[in-house]
């Protein structure tokens, strides 16, 4: 029972460290046109490192049916998009001080960040 | 930059070779400055709209800049249309930025009409639809009987070699079950859970992943496990995944009515309009109607383009974008917008905003960006939801811990059922539907009755407002003064003084002035040229005609020209006392006539501030105007508290006074005068006669002069705030108490511990019941509020 246990709290650790602790590294710079796919419940690529204080313009293309998928919100921004099935949608991101801006869907279950630097 | 909008973002038809209205009758071939062009590959069309391109000449300067990219084929533009056809396989964005270094402003081309794009929403939902009630019947078929059979006939259970037998196909069933019917859910948690991050999926993946993978170890290695928990749930995995499937589906459904609103809005767009070009009346596609046009509109149709009538006379249906039921007269001069319908003349108009410029174009837009943005009170929600899954997932260990350790035998079994409810039964969605569907639904009620609201924010603060400011002129008045009482002082006629008196004001652009040229109009009398106009600052106007001295103005005037008014005293005053401004003309230096000007009440101000201080607002009236025609106004309405002779930066202060004893102020007026008000108060609500109206002025923008708007803006605010409340205490209970009921709390208690598969039924019914008690709100009616 005790090595059950201590699995049991290793697991609970493992959820803690890959879902809050763990912090990605290695997203490159990204300029000129970013495409984001959305599909099979994530956006493709989730975390996009993109140039302080430039405007960038990132493409979304859905090819999620799920209606969660539907709208784009980057709240810190203040951009909301929607996004049809199977188009290609140009969101224009305005030149912003450098910091991380979540982007998701409307209840969040979609989730990428925006890396300004 | 802080606000994108749908002007920003745009659809990319990216199909080869489309053709495209815009671009009809470009040639392609032969663009001879096309520095690379690769005829191997196949060539895509992009269409993108120019911004900033004034002059003939930026046509060359544009395609040059396209020319150059590498990857373009040519590059065409229409200066008309203000478009540019590219041909080249090229990302838009790059077309976009050298555009941009050439100096201009680009953006992709919406290829099709809202219209289209609502339809081929309405046909993919329809598809999706289709194809999860698919998914959920073949999960059904398995689960059902499974389960049927469990809850009568016989245990499922692994004793015998036969029964592993049996219990292995079900389990290779069940595996197929999962990959034909459930596969989105395991795609999308392996996505997720790669990006470090947790999701629906995830908490289905697992749950039903948890009791298939120990049925199968049942079945495989029975002898790992004590008898009494050699216990199958391959109905569980099954019913899960049908359950689910069929939520999502009537979701689908009930989402498709939130945006029912913005639907109707997009239908009042017409599709053709009847031009007259080279005299002839030609219907053509809107989106080919070009500014100046001239339009011809016949009893009962649409009106296809924003205008101004050049010829006719007719009423306007303006009820289905103002909300103001009773049709508009229209003549020459009069301003037509699109989406109305012209209901008995026939009239000839010239268009004067086409395309995304039309009022109806922006409205759309706005109510769109609306719907999709977040009041404050989503924020709780959001932030719950970042941490909720793995919050479940580390729940469902602690329960199933708790029942190795403390539960009865079989503890393994008992741990697994424990664990696979808790994640199955936690709904994140329903915590994240529950603010937008609500806003989505009340955006789009206030839009059909004629009440725009900006954003999330202003929906929020519209429902707390305890105090409302009200402007006077145009606000609560009309805002265009008439001339209501004339009276003759000597032997000159009441034609020869309105011949005068409008002559000399005829220069003037006094609001006063104006309602005085107007009247002498109405009654056919033109004004005479004057010479020697002279505006006295504060006081009046003074001019010379054939000969005579014409001196108009106030009482300050006359008595500084020494000119005898004590006839007119005692009628000025009682003028006043009416709300009436006197005005006092003289003609050489003698007393000619008195003339009263008012802006009349508009004819439900009185019922409408009645209803909004019935429903506990205080009520403030600021205006420039004098003491004595602020008092006569405010007690016609029924305003106790007014202020008089206020200056525009000083309405700012009295928002700032207000907001400092704790009151949560509203403030309205015209959206241009009162901007410094507008922009202080906590909502700022720009009201608009007809449909002329800025309508980014303001947080809420009233399409109808009627103060009705107000009341109905804060009643829809405060249902759709109640409604979100509701979800909101909804999902969060259904979470907070279906979480520990799923981990087991009640089994010491009652015994009681949830099967999975009822956690599924209620995971999957639990955000079904958020969109539809939001799609309640459609049933709201402002008006009895």
């Amino acid at each position: 029972m005790l090595w059950v246990n201590l699995a049991g709290v290793a697991l609970i650790a493992v959820i803690v460290w890959w879902f809050w602790i763990y912090k990605s590294v290695g997203v490159a710079m990204q300029e000129g046109v970013i495409e984001v796919v959305v599909k099979d419940g994530v956006y493709h690529p989730s975390k996009i490192k993109i140039p302080a204080n430039k405007g960038t313009t990132i493409t979304f293309e859905r090819k999620d049916p799920s209606s969660c998928a539907e709208t784009l919100v980057i709240p810190d921004l203040e951009i909301n998009a929607t996004l049809p099935l199977n188009k290609k949608v140009s969101v224009k991101i305005p030149a912003s001080v450098p910091g991380r801006y979540d982007f998701h869907c409307q209840m969040k279950m979609y989730i990428g960040e925006l890396i300004v630097e | 930059m802080s606000n994108a909008n749908n002007n920003d973002v745009s659809d990319t038809k990216h199909t080869c070779c489309q053709s495209k209205k815009t671009a009809q009758g470009l040639a392609l071939a032969g663009n001879e400055t096309a520095t690379f062009a690769n005829n191997d590959e196949k060539q895509t069309e992009h269409h993108l709209i120019i911004d900033g391109a004034s002059c003939a000449s930026c046509v060359s300067k544009i395609e040059k800049a396209l020319n150059t990219v590498q990857g373009v084929h040519s590059a065409q533009m229409n200066f008309a249309q203000r478009t540019v056809m590219v041909m080249g396989n090229v990302p838009d964005g790059i077309l976009i930025s050298a555009i941009e270094i050439a100096g201009y402003n680009a953006k992709v081309d919406t290829s099709e009409s809202e219209e289209e794009a609502i339809d081929e929403k309405d046909k993919a939902d329809a598809q999706y639809y289709k194809k999860l009630m698919r998914d959920m019947a073949i999960a059904l078929l398995l689960g059902v009987p499974l389960m049927i059979y469990g809850l009568t006939i016989g245990e499922m259970t692994v004793t015998t070699n036969t029964e592993r037998l049996v219990w292995f196909s079900v389990g290779l069933l069940t595996l197929g079950v999962m990959i034909f019917s459930g596969k989105h859910f395991y795609i999308g948690a392996w996505n997720s859970f790669k990006n470090h991050s947790a999701n629906m999926d995830t908490l289905i993946a697992l749950g039903t992943g948890t009791a298939w993978l120990y049925s199968m170890v049942v079945v495989a290695v029975p002898d790992l496990l004590p008898l009494m928990a050699r216990h199958v749930y391959f109905e569980a995995t099954a019913m899960i995944i049908g359950l689910i499937n069929l939520g999502l589906a009537l979701e689908v459904k009930a989402r498709g009515k939130t945006s029912e609103a913005i639907k109707r809005l997009i239908g009042l767009q017409s599709k053709t309009a009847r031009v007259i070009r080279d005299d002839k009346d030609i219907d053509i596609p809107i989106a080919d109607v070009l500014l100046d046009d001239l339009v011809r509109v016949r009893p009962g149709e649409r009106i296809s383009v924003d205008g101004v009538v050049i010829e006719g006379h007719t009423a306007v249906d303006e009820s289905m974008l103002t909300g103001e039921p009773m049709p508009v007269e229209k003549t020459g001069g009069d301003k037509v917008v699109a989406g109305t319908i012209n209901k008995s003349g026939s009239i000839i108009f010239k268009a004067t905003r086409v395309g995304k410029d039309t009022a109806l174009a922006q409205i759309i837009n706005m109510v769109k960006r609306a719907q999709n943005s977040k009041p404050p009170i989503g924020r709780m929600a959001d932030a719950i939801s970042a941490y909720f899954v793995p919050v479940i997932m580390i729940i469902a260990v602690i329960s199933a811990l708790a029942w190795l350790n403390f539960g009865p035998a079989p503890g393994i079994a008992f741990a697994i059922v424990s664990a696979t409810t808790v994640l199955i039964i936690a709904c994140p969605c329903a915590l994240g539907l529950a603010t937008p569907m609500s806003v989505m639904v009340g955006v789009g009620k206030a839009a059909e009755a004629g009440v725009l609201i900006r954003n999330g924010e202003a929906l929020q603060t519209a429902s707390k407002i305890t105090t409302m400011i009200l402007d006077k002129t145009g606000t609560i008045t009309v805002g265009a003064p008439k001339v209501t009482d004339v009276l003759v002082a000597n032997k000159l006629t009441r034609e020869a003084v309105l011949t005068m008196a409008s002559s000399i004001e005829a220069g003037s652009e006094h609001p006063l002035a104006m309602a005085i040229v107007e009247s002498a109009k109405e009654q056919g009398i033109q004004p005479l040229k004057v010479t020697g106009f002279t505006s006295i600052a504060g006081q009046g106007v003074e001019a010379t005609l054939d000969n005579n001295t014409l001196l108009f103005g106030n009482e300050k005037l006359m008595t500084e020209r020494g000119i005898n008014i004590d006839a007119f005293i005692e009628k000025a005053q009682a003028f006043a006392q009416e709300a009436k401004t006197p005005m006092y003309f003289a003609v050489n230096d003698e007393l000619a006539a008195i003339i009263a000007v008012a802006d009349p009440i508009k004819n439900d101000s009185i019922e409408a501030i009645k209803r909004l201080q019935h429903n506990g607002i205080r009520i403030v009236m600021l205006t420039g105007d004098n003491r004595l025609t602020a008092k006569a106004i405010a007690e016609k309405v029924g305003i106790t508290e007014y202020l008089a002779e206020v200056m525009p930066q000083d309405k700012a202060k009295k928002v700032a006074e207000l907001q400092g004893e704790g009151e949560i102020v509203g403030m309205t007026g015209d959206g241009i005068n009162d901007a410094p008000a507008l922009a202080h108060a906590n909502v700022g609500f720009a009201i608009g006669t007809g449909t002329d109206v800025a309508i980014e002025s303001a947080d809420i923008t009233l399409m109808r002069g009627s103060l009705h708007g107000l009341a109905d803006a804060i009643a829809v605010s405060k249902a759709t705030l109640t409604n979100i409340k509701q979800n909101l205490l909804g999902a969060f209970i259904y979470n907070v108490a279906g979480v520990p009921i799923a981990a087991g709390v009640l089994y010491p208690f009652f015994g009681l511990l949830l099967s999975p598969v009822i956690a599924g039924a209620a995971m999957a019914f639990s955000s079904l019941t958020v969109v539809t008690n939001a799609n309640r709100l459609r049933f709201f009616k402002a008006k009895d509020h």
